[in-house]
Formats: C-alpha cells, structure tokens, sequence
C-alpha cells in the first residue's frame, strides 16, 4: 500500500477514523518507505521495532475510543530531540552512543497525542549549518537531485540545520518530522524541499530534552507537507511546560480552526529592506507573486521599513556562538559519549573536545569564546544583545502598520554539495531572510509557492506577531492554495 | 580585526578544544573574517539600547526551593565512558 505514504496527515487520520486502514498499516508502509529512502542518508537511527510497537498501541487506543489528535501517525524525529533509550546524537561524533534516560517534552507530547516515531533524522551537527553538510553522520542529499538515484548528476542539499526532517518529508518517508530552528533551521530547509514549516514564537513550544545550541534563539516546529498538517503536528508539540523556564503558560489554540481561508482587510507587510542587492529575478518574482496572491484575496500590502535588517546576520553571528560555547561547555568525556584520554584532566577534556567536535562546531565554540573573553564582552557581546533590542523593536513598529509580513524564506534556491563550501560567510548568508524574525523570537513560516527555473522549490516565509500563529497559518494556506504547487521530488519513496 | 596564530591557539586552550599545530593559521583566516564581517555592528547606533536578555517578555517564575525528584544516580552515570562504584571516574588531578 504504497498510496498510503503519499497521504497527508489530515487525510491519513480520517482514513485511520473511517478504518480504511490501520496504524499498523500506515506504518508499516512507512517503515519500507525509510528503508527505499536510504540513499538519502535523512536518518541516523531507524526504529521499525518500536514503530510498530508504537502503532499497534495506538490501533489498541483508537479501539477503545481513545484517539488522540495525531493517533497513529507516523513521523521521524531531529536526532536532536532525546528520546529515551534511542541513540540521540546531534549529529555529533562526542555524543557516540548517547542513549537519554529521559524523553524530551517536545516529543513526550506527540506520543502522548498518539504520533509514531520512525526513527531519528540527521541533521547539521549541533543544528550547526545551513546544508546539512556538518553531520558526522555523512551528508543529506535531497530527494529533489537530479539524476540517476545514488548517482545524481548534481547532489542538492536540503537545506540545515533541520535536511534529514525536510529530506525524510519531501520523499515521504514520513507524514511529517519535528525540526527545530534558531536561525533558520526549519524554514530554509523547508523552501528548499518544497515542503512547510514553521517555528512557533519563542516559548511555544519547551526547550527541556532538546540538545541546546543558543538557549536564546532555539525552538522546535513542524515540518510537513501541507499547512494544514503543520497546524495540526503543531498543536500536539506546543504546551506549557514547567521544565522549561522560558516556556509561556499560555493556552494553545486549536491552530487547524485558524484555517478559514478569509484574510480580507489584512494588511500585509513588505519590508523594503529585504530587496537585498543582487536577489535573484526569480526569487524577487515569487514574492511579488506572493503579494498579489494576497491582494487577489483580500488583503492589503502595505510597505514596511525593518531599518537595521542588514545587522540581523552579524548580531546572530555573536549570540548565538556565544551561547553555544558556552552550552557546548558540557561535553567533557566524562559524563556521556566520547573520551579522548590525556595525561592530566585538562589534556582529556582537550583531546576529547578536539576529536569530537567538527570544523564548523569548533569554529563556532571559538567564535563565542572569544567574543565572550574579558577585554571583547563589552565590545561584541553586548554591542550584539543591544542590536537585538533594536532589530525586536523594528518589529514591534512594522507590527503597529500590519498584521503580517511576507518575504522569501531564502536567497536562492537549494545549491550542490561543493558549492559555497569554502567561505562561510557565504553559507550564514543563506539565513538572511530566517534570522531577524528569529533574534525578536517571533513566529515564522515557510510554505512552497513554486519551482524556478533549475526545477527546485521555491518558498516564502510570513512572520507573525508574538503568539500569533494562528494568523501566519491562515495566510500560508492561502498561499498554498493559490501557489497549487504540483511538483513532486523526482525521487520518492 | 585580525587573529593571529597565537590568539587563537589561546582561544583554543580556553575552549579547551585541541587544535593541530598544522590547522591554526587557516583556522586564525577563517575566525578573522567571521570577526570582520561582524564589526559593522559599530555602524549601528546603541547609546542607551538596553541588551537582549530574553524575546520572552516575562520574569522568570519561582518555584518552592524543595525536593520533588532524584535518586536516580544509575540513570545519570548510565551514559558515562568511565564510571566506578556510584562516581564517574577522572584522571588524577591532584599529586
């Protein structure tokens, strides 16, 4: 029952509802569908075992009319997210053969509601990377390459932190993946799949069992195949949590009823500050496609100003290596994972460190070490956390003119492993739509909204109003439906 | 601003990450340009901005100062590489 894998998350629960097939089924056909997906590399760790262990509780549930809202639904997991007994590693060679004592929030609330895990997907390690080219565990490559399987004419990259999720997604091998974000990691992968994600504002959804990265900026979301599916796995992953201090206690709607397609009088934002110089024609075209869509729909563009946009990227390149130094500061060899020996503690902590952290973690932890060092703190640190004050506060006046804003999710379409490479520069510049929104925490989508011309998806992104979720979601269906997009990757489980 | 080789074998030794000898001076280009690239922060304007804390705009709530977990030390030392008799085990660090 291959049909089954192609369903949407929506339409597998009605047919879960109407018994046209069973958990067991749905998931059994997923777990083939991991194994056919293979030559992607999108999952670190498969669990078929418990998959189906996992789906036949849920039939058991459903049974008994006992069926959460994602009952049965199978869905692979960020090898970022700890889950008990499972190997989590971050993609990271120093967290070898981690396997949590616990399970993370995030993830102990979509069991909860009846979702099956698949397994665990690769990702950047630490989530550090905009390619999933940083993995230990080897590199993604997109369902979308051209070519030959396994032997593509050009290996395209889905897109970091979160390329194992969007991979896993877009090849349907999965109804839907959890990612996380804290410069981009969900919606940049998101557009170059093709597929939907969303990060929820800042304390939506509880940081407690997530691998940290920087405390400040990092948030888990949905990433699935329509907005209707991203609304529905949303719901089950936000929620108070007192584990988390920066967790809101704030009620979660029922983000699927936001879905009502009327966006009349709604006054859309485009900030003039993201015709970044050299935009390609195509992605400067999606936009303004974007907008008239809107228009074509009711809704009011107006022309907003984001004045200190152009210092999103450099502030995220202070704070965010920052906190990760210092979050990172717990891989010691001794508590979990890898240990390098050395003759006193130090050179163990030095050689472990040395072995087990990759270029561009490495990179990042120095980065942050130097720009927290006595004599530079004042000068970078918080020169950068005052920036961020400022690029949240170009927010809060854009959001006095408009509800929401509308801009592309990235640069450029999905590029080849080999390119970009050397520069890094180059690479963090493929967040530079993704990462304001992030540093003023606020809410964050990527829906696709066409093809360009290399035959790769293209995505736009809408921000929100803190908390404000529900209006991002209603737009983006909006969007989806208008785009209609009907490009598939040409591989597919 | 530009590192030298020096700095950023300090850096290294304060993150207590051990670097080749052989990677420090690409590794000092590529921290250099990441450091330049986010100088132009001094273009923006901050007298009187207060720094970022937190997005959330809320207080860190508190909680009674009790116990309401723990005694879980298999669990805790269970992912540890080396471990011995309720402790992890460390190399010798006093003579």
């Amino acid at each position: 029952m291959t049909g089954l894998t192609h369903l949407t998350m929506a339409a597998a629960l009605d047919g879960l509802a109407k018994k046209e097939f069973t958990a067991v089924e749905l998931t059994e056909a997923h777990v083939k569908a991991v194994e056919t997906i293979r030559p992607l590399n999108a999952f670190i760790t498969e669990t078929p075992e418990q998959a189906l262990a996992m789906a036949k509780a849920s039939d058991a549930r459903r049974a008994k009319g006992e069926a959460g809202p994602m009952e049965g639904l199978p869905i692979a997991v960020k090898d970022l997210f700890c889950t008990k007994g499972v190997l989590t590693t971050a993609a990271s060679h120093i967290l070898d053969g981690f396997k949590p004592e616990y399970e993370s929030t995030v993830t102990s609330n979509l069991w909860r509601d009846g979702a099956v895990m698949l397994g665990k997907v690769n990702l950047d390690e630490f989530a550090m990377g905009s390619a999933n080219i940083t993995s230990h565990h080897g590199n993604v490559i997109s369902p979308w390459s051209p070519g030959e399987v396994g032997n593509w004419s050009r290996q395209i990259v889905p897109g970091g932190s979160s390329g194992g999720s969007a991979a896993a997604v877009a090849a349907r091998a999965a109804l839907g993946a959890t990612g996380t974000d804290t410069g981009g990691s969900i919606r940049q992968p998101a557009a170059f799949t093709g597929i939907v994600g969303i990060k929820p504002t800042y304390g939506r959804c509880s940081r407690w069992g997530v691998v940290a990265f920087a405390s400040s900026l990092d948030q888990a979301g949905p990433m699935t195949r329509t907005v209707e599916d991203a609304a529905i796995m949303l719901r089950s992953m936000c929620g108070f949590d007192p584990k988390d201090s920066t967790s809101v206690d704030m009620a979660v709607p029922d983000f699927r009823a936001a879905l009502t397609g009327d966006i009349r009088g709604l006054k859309v934002g485009i900030p003039k500050e993201y015709r970044v110089e050299g935009m390609p024609a195509e992605i400067a075209a999606i936009w303004d496609q974007g907008i008239e869509w809107l228009k074509q729909a009711g809704a009011e563009p107006v022309e907003i100003s984001l004045p200190h946009t152009k210092y999103a990227l450099a502030t995220y390149y202070i704070v965010a290596p920052a906190e990760a130094s210092s979050n990172l500061a717990r891989y010691d060899g001794l508590r979990y994972g890898l240990r390098v020996e050395g003759a006193s503690l130090k050179d163990m902590y030095e050689n472990t460190r040395g072995a087990g952290f990759g270029k561009e973690v490495r990179r990042r932890i120095l980065i942050g070490t130097y720009v927290l060092s006595a004599g530079y703190y004042d000068a970078y640190y918080n020169k950068a956390r005052q920036v961020r004050t400022r690029i949240k506060w170009d927010f809060d006046e854009a959001f006095k003119q408009c509800d929401v804003i509308l801009t592309p999710t990235a640069p450029s379409t999905a590029f080849a492993i080999g390119e970009k490479m050397d520069d890094p520069i180059q690479m963090y510049l493929n967040d530079v739509f993704t990462v304001p929104a992030s540093l003023a925490g606020l809410p964050g989508m990527s829906v696709p909204a066409g093809v360009g011309s290399d035959g790769l998806p293209l995505g736009l992104q809408l921000l929100g109003r803190p908390f404000d979720e529900e209006t991002v979601l209603r737009v983006g269906q909006v969007i989806e439906k208008a785009a209609a997009v009907t490009a598939t990757p040409p591989f597919m489980a | 601003m530009s590192l030298d080789k020096a700095t950023v074998a300090k850096i290294a030794h304060l993150a207590r990450i051990k670097v080749p000898d052989d990677e420090l001076d690409h590794l000092a280009g590529e921290l250099s340009q990441i450091l330049t690239f986010v100088e132009q922060l001094g273009e923006v304007d901050t007298q009187d901005v207060p720094p970022m804390t937190s997005v959330a705009a809320q207080t860190l709530r508190r909680r009674k100062d009790e116990v309401t977990d723990g005694g879980y030390r298999d669990a805790v030392l269970s992912n540890g590489p080396e471990t011995a008799e309720g402790f992890y085990v460390v190399p010798k660090v006093v003579e």
